[in-house]
Order: C-alpha cells, then sequence, then structure tokens
C-alpha cells in the first residue's frame, strides 16, 4: 500500500513535468515557427523582444491572459467554453503516451495504438463544438470542415497505424520502437520497412492536425478564423495551445511509429561495442536526446511544407482521403502482412 | 486490470486542472467590458443576416455515414493485425489472409459503390 501510493505520487509528478515540458514546448514552437517562416519567405520575423526576440512567446502569452473574454450573444456559452477545454485536455493526454527512453513513459498502455486513435478522434468534438456554438457563419463553417476532414483522414491513419502493428506484432509504444531495433542498422526503422505506410501516417497526420497545406477549417482567406474566429483572450489561447502541442505530439508519433522512436541510430552494434551502456541512465539519456533530434526535424518538415505547398480544395481534399489515400492504405496493410509472412519464411 | 490506466486518467485530470486554471486567470486578470456591438457575431464588419443555426448540406451527414461504417470494419483488423504473427507460427497463413483479403474486398466493392453514387462528389 505504501509503496504503491509512493508510485501513484511519482506518476503524478512525472505527468505534470510532462505537461509543463509541453506547455514551454508550445512556445518555442510559436517562437520557432514564426522565425523559420520569416527565413523561408526571406524576412527576419520576430526579433523586438529581448535577444533574438526569445522572448515573443512570453509576450504572447502575458497579452491572452491580459484580453478581454469578449462571449458572442447568441452563442451557447457552456458549450462555447468547454471546447477549448476539450481540445487542451485532447492534446495534453495524448503526451502521456509518448515513450521518451526505454521504459519512460506516463502510461506504458498494452492498447497504446488503440487509446492514441481514440483520444485524437476525440478532439473532433472540440473542434465542431466550437464551430457550432459559437453561432457564426464562418465558424460553422469551419467546423463543419473539419469534422469531415479529421473524420476522413482517420482511416487511412487507422490503416497506416494497422501495417506498423501488423510488423511489430503489438499495439504498445514500446513494444513497437524495440522491435524497429531487430534491423540492426537503420533497416530495421518501420520507414523502411513499410515506406509507403510513412507516406500515408505523415500526410494523415498533417491532416489530424489542421496544418497546411491541410488547414481549411480555418483557412484565413475564406473563413476569417475558422473555427475560433469568435474566441478571443485566453480561450483563443487555448486552441492555439492545442494545436501547437497537437503539432508536437504528432512530431512524437511519426518518429515513434516509423522512425525508430527513441532507438539512437545504430544502436544494437553500439549495444554490443559498449555493453556497460546496456540498462544505463546514459543510454536513456542518450535515447531521450536522439528522440528529440528526430522530433525536432519533423517539427521543421511541418513548417517547410506549410510554406511549400499550397492549400488543397475542399472537394480535392475529399478526393485525395477517400479516392486514394482509404484504397492505398488498404492495400498497403496487405501487402505488408504478405511481405511478414515473407520475411519470417527467409527467416529475417 | 485498470492499473496501467491510472497515470493516464492522473494525466488527464491534471490536463483538466491546467485548462481550468488558464479559463479562470483569463477571468481573473482580463477586463470585462461587454457591450452589444462586440457580442455580435463577426461577419466583416457587416450587421449580421439572419442566424447560423442553418440547415447545412446534406453531404456532411453523408460523409458521416460512410465513416462510421468504414471506421468499425477498420476496427474488426486490429485483432487480425494483432495476432498475425500467431497466424503464421500456426501455420495458417493462407487461410487468414484469404479471410482478411475477402473482407477488404467488400469493403472496396462499398467504397466503389458510394463512389460510383457520387456520394463523395463535393463538386456540385
Amino acid at each position: 500500500m505504501e509503496t504503491s501510493f509512493v508510485s501513484l505520487l511519482l506518476t503524478a509528478g512525472f505527468a505534470f513535468l510532462v505537461i509543463n515540458a509541453m506547455l514551454v514546448s508550445a512556445s518555442i514552437l510559436v517562437y520557432a515557427e514564426r522565425r523559420v517562416s520569416g527565413f523561408i519567405q526571406n524576412r527576419p520575423g520576430p526579433n523586438r523582444v529581448g535577444p533574438l526576440g526569445l522572448l515573443q512567446p512570453f509576450a504572447d502569452v502575458f497579452k491572452f491572459v491580459l484580453k478581454e473574454d469578449i462571449r458572442p450573444a447568441a452563442s451557447n456559452l457552456f458549450i462555447h467554453s468547454m471546447a477549448p477545454v476539450i481540445m487542451v485536455v485532447i492534446a495534453m493526454s495524448t503526451a502521456a503516451l509518448i515513450p521518451f527512453a526505454d521504459g519512460i513513459v506516463v502510461a506504458d498502455l498494452n492498447v497504446g495504438v488503440l487509446m492514441l486513435l481514440a483520444l485524437t478522434s476525440i478532439s473532433v468534438y472540440g473542434i465542431t463544438l466550437a464551430g457550432w456554438s459559437s453561432n457564426s457563419k464562418y465558424s460553422l463553417l469551419g467546423g463543419l470542415r473539419s469534422a469531415a476532414q479529421m473524420v476522413s483522414y482517420e482511416l487511412s491513419m487507422g490503416l497506416a497505424v494497422i501495417s506498423v502493428v501488423l510488423v511489430a506484432g503489438s499495439l504498445n509504444f514500446m513494444d513497437i520502437v524495440n522491435d524497429q531495433a531487430s534491423g540492426g542498422a537503420l533497416l530495421g526503422w518501420n520507414v523502411v520497412r513499410n515506406p509507403i505506410g510513412c507516406l500515408i501516417f505523415i500526410t494523415t497526420a498533417f491532416a489530424e492536425t489542421n496544418r497546411a497545406p491541410f488547414d481549411l477549417p480555418e483557412a484565413e482567406q475564406e473563413l476569417v478564423g475558422g473555427y475560433h474566429t469568435e474566441y478571443s483572450g485566453m480561450k483563443f489561447g487555448m486552441f492555439f495551445l492545442a494545436e501547437y502541442v497537437n503539432w508536437f505530439v504528432a512530431s512524437f508519433f511519426i518518429v515513434t511509429l516509423f522512425f525508430g522512436g527513441f532507438l539512437i541510430p545504430f544502436q544494437p552494434q553500439i549495444l554490443s561495442l559498449v555493453p556497460a551502456l546496456e540498462g544505463s541512465t546514459l543510454l536513456a539519456i542518450l535515447q531521450f536526446a536522439s528522440l528529440m533530434l528526430k522530433v525536432s526535424f519533423f517539427v521543421f518538415v511541418f513548417i517547410w511544407v506549410r510554406w511549400t505547398f499550397p492549400r488543397f480544395k475542399y472537394n480535392q481534399l475529399m478526393t485525395i482521403g477517400w479516392k486514394y489515400l482509404l484504397p492505398i492504405s488498404l492495400v498497403n496493410a496487405l501487402v505488408v502482412a504478405v511481405g511478414v509472412y515473407a520475411f519470417d519464411l527467409i527467416g529475417l | 486490470m485498470f492499473a496501467e490506466f491510472v497515470p493516464l486518467f492522473i494525466m488527464i485530470v491534471l490536463a483538466l486542472g491546467l485548462a481550468f486554471t488558464l479559463l479562470k486567470a483569463a477571468e481573473i486578470l482580463g477586463p470585462s467590458r461587454p457591450n452589444k456591438i462586440k457580442r455580435t457575431p463577426y461577419e466583416s464588419g457587416m450587421d449580421p443576416v439572419g442566424s447560423a443555426r442553418e440547415r447545412y448540406s446534406v453531404k456532411f451527414y453523408l460523409v458521416a455515414m460512410i465513416f462510421i461504417v468504414f471506421d468499425v470494419e477498420v476496427v474488426f483488423m486490429y485483432p487480425w493485425a494483432v495476432s498475425f504473427q500467431d497466424f503464421i507460427d500456426g501455420g495458417a497463413f493462407l487461410g487468414v489472409m484469404t479471410v482478411v483479403t475477402i473482407f477488404s474486398v467488400i469493403l472496396m466493392v462499398g467504397l466503389l459503390y458510394d463512389i460510383k453514387k457520387g456520394g463523395l462528389d463535393f463538386e456540385k
């Protein structure tokens, strides 16, 4: 009883740490996105607040908190207030499933993959309710679009994840990552074993996080602010926070499922050279560092794509989702299954 | 059995705490000076016309319905994916592949029917 209480307290402490890390990362991401956007568009980006503009995110946060929260008279006030809460809670709780290093994760579920898909599908409610409850035409259109979009791409995402599960034979993220160490060098990474699944997953991750080129729910040129047109002050800040945390968490799961997660490149070889490293704290730190490097790369890719591809039209979005991605991902799952059998036969 | 879900619940509770703290902080720190103009829905500076609670395109309902059908079918594939290695070890590869292929073909025929019927055509 005593030990379980201590372990509960430790878990709560770790969860608290992860939530705070996510908050700090979100503010760093805001700064990073604006600076990289500036770099890509050949302009300086924010560089006035503090050295190199580093204090810009803090200025943003204080603005959000200190501004008036305008409540539209015609809105359903309770739902209007709860929608950003749903978004933040869902974004934060998906972070509980990220394996940071071998054995280091907040919630090590044996159905982790299913839990991830379940949680991300709840965030559709946040956006749709935000759009509907505002009682504004722009918001309603944004909410509707986003519901249809997230729902359509969830299927392909589920099938891409199935192809990963086929290879790993487990729904636990820790098992999925450790399974990718098996192929020796970098060949065990799922991006090598299952490249089409990887592409599909990255595409659907962009769509699920409502990032460009799939940012139709908040297309500025046509819908003003999309589903958060009627939000101001901290409630808008919470949507903003949830969006950046979702983006960060999506990068984590792209890396976890397809790019070896926390595995250091050539980890089995390094471990056989230096056996003392096995199970040490240094290894965990190195794994965490390698995870963060890979995640940073994908965070950059998200910004890069935003300024490279134009936004899709709505009918194109639906065509890509239903007529291309869904059949391709289904066939890919079957092909991967045959591949798993073939590699099993020749004993790899 | 539910022990491994406890950390996730802790995370959700902490996240809820964070969300409500943010809401409360904004309520305490931010000003509140509502007026009638400020509280009207935004329509590019014009007076709002009509209500937003209108009927909307039936296409969205169609997408939702098709999604439910396909999502349930995708969920059926998870048990197959997880225990696929056991099927191979048990020598049942061909049998299980036949079943899953028939299942996928049925799924695809449904999708094809829907596409031919124009259920996913957003151009009109």
